[in-house]
């Protein structure tokens, strides 16, 4: 690991003062420390946010969740509130990594470092959620732009996350074998007017999966997606999974959150 | 006094790895130590046209930068392979010259090319960084069976071929399958392996300016054969100025048998820049380097009768060797693999050839099993597939065929001495509950999912040894182990042996045969390994040897204890020696039954005289002192077998495989502590079932291994395992004095067919290669339904 200079930051502004260029945000490490392990990244900066206390914490009001940024995974999979006003989003985060990962990782990372495979983007799409930062709010799908690539500026920090209380939601993912992230993962949430299907795994970034999503909105039932065929085009091929093998669990694991719903 | 050996006695190695305290090879620190990082190709196949070390020299921090041509003009030499192998046309093996550093030519992605020194890691790294080497890249080799197409990788290694090896009797077996009603074939991939040790390698060398001893510290099996080969053939030090310590070694599965270019490296370059050196890989670094296991590419045949006799058995095997020749890389597909590959099965016509090619990637050597998990999975999806053609049951098929007398003069070479075959497999059906299975079938299906049993049965050469056998075999040592058992004049003894555990509890093993032998408590024993400035000589752990060969010499020097202590004793009470029984730790002169404790004798023999008398208690001939050694070299190889059974199941829609039941029943010999060779079965199955299910070498065609780090290479976890149903048969071996039968690799010998067997049953007799991973059962299961509706 190159050397660095460490900062660590009490509140928000000083923390965007610091930014640059050259700089990053350090909250979980969950990617960031083994990129610069690795000797794939560096930075002059390293600002770690840990420290600012605003951005931890879980609220919930009768809409909606709202999660500091950097609260950890392990906070949400245990919080009595998410449980009660989303539990599929509990039962998300309980499923990320192992316990250490859940331990340290925390939602701004994971939705600003935008691994394409990663869990929680897909809860993002799926209900609705507002990004909370220290700009701006931004619409999760405006917010994931691309491959690890996001809507945030330089200096710009994610505060919290602002989901939508859904009638119903359900998360479903095939985790690869090797590294436990989604293959493919399926989060459908059954809003009051329409119902979201977000896919995270199977392509660069993730999406929702319109067809499925209509389909579910006039007949929210295992049914009405039955032999529904999800196209394979466009999905990731990789030694860990073809696209036609993404396809087949996509459709497939849809109907598994359904019928959990 | 209760027999300590038979009963599951706590390890005592517990208490120091549970509390943190094991002290291994990275946690060794010398005062003044400069830390090392090598400079490693990043090219399966290039032309080293130039290095630049001027810039890294420059470095912050950089001590020294060596290279290649550093390396041969000091005439260090490379690193070897450890057996002869000759081609069936009596040709002796290519072996390529396998130098510390690269010079000339890199030969896979991770071959040291420099080295660089300095005073911090971090400055080090750097300075790694500033190497410049200029490459010439070359069109690597990559596919073993495309390797005797393609150019030469080495000069002078025609086609690539290391050896062209055949065991057997073509002309038999041609005349055996002509008898033939069936033949039943097989093509099988057995997938290469990462052995992924938890503790990767790692040295600390430490040169004395003043009596120019070099002292490596290092993560071996075989601490005493690493000395003997870095002196011998590296030329780093004359023995006697080189001392190897193994400290607490965090696992190996063979990948630690090796002497390594980092070693040699570190070795000779610490009396070069007269400072201590450290050098600890990264895990990047392990997967690049550290020997893998596997990679054979089979077709293999069995000649059957209708009612199921096997008649004859052929195996045409290519195994990839990797870029050079290593240690045991040359036996593990021949002689470790050919024998074996008839199982325990009577068959009177067989051959093994195997053709050992050179390729662009990490060299393969012993891993956990070394060349009997390759031979049972050949004869065991053999087996299986003859069961399913001939409609025979595949428990039934097996029994047909065992051996009913012992000693079983099996097809190639072994004499196996003891077993009983049929009662294993009755075993494991009886506690697998195999009749049940039809049951628990349907109950499978009625859920939408598939279900599926198989069974292996197995047999394996280890306890590697007798010396005479392994050296006509092309061995380049023997593989004796040694022993010595010395007292303390107050009491305490030290068990020295030449095995030395990675992972094996030999703290514990040893302490309760020794302590059985001498009588007294085993708090009282420490058992002394992995330095050769303590023990005598010894040959390390590998192949299943440690407790059949370096055991029983410490039984034989334990022996020699006795019979001296008999004949102090006898001096000591008056008596004649054929008057004192030793028993419980006591030599009782029978008549008088008077008793002198065998810690009293030790005393006298330190000691031996006492004020005012002048009468020695040491008898004449004999000598003062309490210390007796044994090199033992046994009169055969341990062979131990057994029989498993798995049931998985499969959801058809994503091609998950669940191992649903796993029953293991092994003939082991007399078990010395229970609790221990369960770990070790247990361990075994762990990794016969990652490679079964999970685990997945890839290198692309350029020879860059994609599956470099946890996040592409799956290792199993706990989550893919059902909890093991163990049983035991147990016929002493008549090979040694404790009838006791190797037990380290079963596990990942017998398991891959068992579970490979299972998922084949399950799929309907459809073949599928290891892995079975999830996308491709998902295939196989999209196939078979397409059939059926075909069929319907």
């Amino acid at each position: 690991m190159k050397s660095f200079n460490y900062h660590a930051p009490k509140d928000v502004k000083d923390a965007s003062k610091l930014a640059s260029s050259n700089s990053a945000f350090l909250a979980g490490g969950m990617t960031t420390i083994p990129s610069m392990k690795l000797g794939l990244a560096s930075y002059k900066d390293v600002i770690d946010i840990k420290n600012i206390k605003k951005l931890s914490g879980i609220k919930v009001s009768g809409k909606s969740v709202t999660i500091g940024a950097t609260t950890k995974h392990a906070e949400v999979a245990a919080s009595k509130d998410v449980k009660k006003a989303i539990p599929a989003l509990a039962k998300l985060a309980g499923n990320i990594g192992d316990a250490q990962v859940r331990n340290r990782g925390t939602i701004g990372g994971s939705i600003s470092n935008n691994d394409p495979s990663a869990c929680y983007p897909s809860a993002c799409m799926a209900l609705n959620a507002v990004i909370h930062t220290n700009k701006r709010k931004i619409d999760a799908d405006k917010f994931f732009t691309g491959m690890f690539e996001t809507a945030l500026k330089s200096g710009e920090l994610v505060e919290a996350v602002e989901f939508e209380i859904p009638e119903k939601a359900d998360y479903q993912k095939h985790p690869n074998p090797a590294s436990r992230y989604a293959i493919i993962g399926v989060f459908v949430a059954k809003h009051k007017k329409d119902v979201n299907v977000a896919v995270t795994g199977a392509k660069s970034c993730v999406y929702i999966d319109q067809d499925l999503s209509k389909k579910l909105s006039s007949n929210f039932s295992v049914s009405a997606i039955e032999g529904m065929e999800v196209k394979s085009s466009g999905m990731n091929s990789d030694m860990h999974a073809s696209a036609e093998y993404r396809a087949n669990l996509v459709s497939l694991y849809a109907k598994k959150a359904v019928e959990a719903c | 006094m209760a027999s300590l050996v038979g009963s599951r006695v706590e390890r005592k190695e517990d208490t120091r790895f549970l509390q943190g305290k094991g002290r291994y090879t990275a946690d060794i620190n010398i005062a003044n130590q400069t830390y090392a990082v090598f400079v490693r190709s990043p090219h399966a196949r290039a032309k080293i046209k130039s290095v630049d070390t001027s810039k890294a020299l420059k470095s912050s921090g950089v001590v020294g930068v060596l290279t290649g041509k550093e390396i041969a003009e000091d005439k260090i030499g490379g690193l070897i392979a450890g057996w002869a192998i000759r081609s069936e046309d009596g040709s002796e093996m290519k072996v390529p010259a396998n130098p510390p550093l690269a010079k000339d030519v890199a030969n896979f992605v991770g071959e040291p090319v420099a080295v660089v020194f300095a005073e911090t890691l971090d400055e080090a790294k750097e300075g790694a960084e500033k190497v410049k080497v200029d490459y010439k890249v070359l069109k690597a080799v990559v596919d073993p069976a495309e390797a005797m197409k393609s150019d030469a990788i080495h000069d002078g290694v025609d086609k690539n071929l290391c050896y062209d090896w055949l065991l057997g009797d073509r002309k038999a077996v041609d005349e055996a399958f002509a008898k033939a009603d069936k033949i039943i074939k097989v093509d099988l991939i057995n997938n290469r392996l990462v052995p992924n040790a938890m503790e990767p390698r790692a040295c600390v060398v430490d040169y004395n300016t003043a009596s120019e001893e070099i002292t490596l510290y290092t993560t071996s099996q075989n601490p005493h054969l690493s000395r003997l080969v870095m002196s011998a053939f590296g030329g780093v030090a004359p023995e006697n100025k080189l001392r190897v310590v193994a400290p607490d070694v965090g696992g190996g599965f063979g990948s630690k048998i090796n002497v390594y270019n980092e070693e040699i490296v570190c070795s000779w370059a610490s009396k070069k820049i007269e400072r201590p050196i450290k050098w600890v890989a990264e895990r990047t670094e392990s997967f690049l380097t550290d020997t893998h296991g596997r990679d054979h590419v089979t077709h293999a045949e069995l000649a059957v009768t209708n009612d199921g006799k096997f008649l004859g058995f052929k195996n045409e095997t290519i195994a990839n060797l990797g870029a050079y020749a290593r240690v045991f890389g040359t036996v593990t597909p021949t002689y470790l693999f050919g024998p074996c590959a008839t199982g325990v099965y009577v068959i009177p016509a067989a051959y093994s050839n195997v053709k050992a090619v050179y390729t662009n990637t990490a060299p393969v050597d012993a891993y956990r099993g070394a060349g009997r998990p390759e031979a049972t999975y050949t004869i065991e999806r053999l087996v299986e597939k003859a069961a399913m053609e001939l409609g025979i049951d595949k428990t039934e098929i097996r029994m047909k065929n065992f051996p009913t007398q012992f000693p079983f003069k099996q097809t190639l070479v072994h004499t196996v001495d003891s077993g009983d075959y049929v009662a294993g497999l009755e075993k494991a059906k009886q506690m697998a509950d195999y009749k049940g299975f039809e049951a628990r079938r349907k109950k499978s299906e009625a859920n939408g999912k598939l279900r599926g049993i198989g069974v292996s049965s197995y047999f394996e050469a280890c306890g590697i040894a007798p010396s005479a056998a392994v050296m006509s075999l092309g061995c380049g040592v023997g593989l004796w182990e040694s022993a010595e058992v010395r007292f303390n004049p107050t009491g305490q003894i030290s068990v020295f042996t030449g095995a030395h555990s990675h992972g094996q509890s030999h703290d514990t093993t040893f302490a309760q045969i020794a302590a059985d032998e001498l009588g007294v408590p085993m708090e009282n024993i420490d058992v002394v390994h992995g330095d050769t400035d303590k023990g005598t000589f010894g040959m390390g752990t590998y192949g299943s040897r440690s407790l059949t060969v370096g055991g029983i010499a410490i039984v034989n020097a334990c022996k020699k204890i006795v019979a001296k202590g008999k004949r102090v004793a006898a001096k000591m009470l008056e008596v004649n020696e054929d008057e004192i029984e030793f028993k419980d730790g006591e030599f009782v002169a029978l008549k008088s039954n008077k008793k002198k404790t065998i810690g009293e004798v030790a005393f006298a023999c330190y000691l031996p005289g006492q004020r005012d008398e002048m009468k020695s208690p040491i008898p004449e001939g004999d000598e003062p002192g309490l210390i007796e050694s044994s090199f033992f070299d046994p009169a055969n190889f341990s062979f131990p077998a057994g029989s498993h059974i798995c049931e998985v199941e499969i959801d058809p829609d994503t091609g998950n495989v669940k191992v649903e039941k796993y029953t293991a029943v092994d003939d082991f010999g007399r078990i010395v502590n229970p609790m221990i060779v369960e770990g070790q079965v247990h361990g075994g199955i762990a990794q016969g079932i990652g490679q079964a299910l999970h685990e997945n070498t890839q290198y692309d065609e350029t020879g860059q291994l994609m599956t470099a780090s946890y996040m592409d290479y799956t290792m199993p976890r706990a989550d893919n395992f059902p909890e093991f149903n163990l049983g035991f048969t147990c016929t002493h071996a008549t090979s040694n004095p404790l009838g006791v039968k190797g037990c380290g690799e079963a596990g990942a010998i017998a398991s891959p067919p068992t579970v490979m067997n299972a998922v084949i049953d399950a799929l309907g007799g459809q073949e599928i290669s290891m892995p079975a991973t999830a996308e491709k059962v998902w295939k196989a299961c999209k196939a078979m339904k397409k059939s059926n509706a075909k069929a319907a």
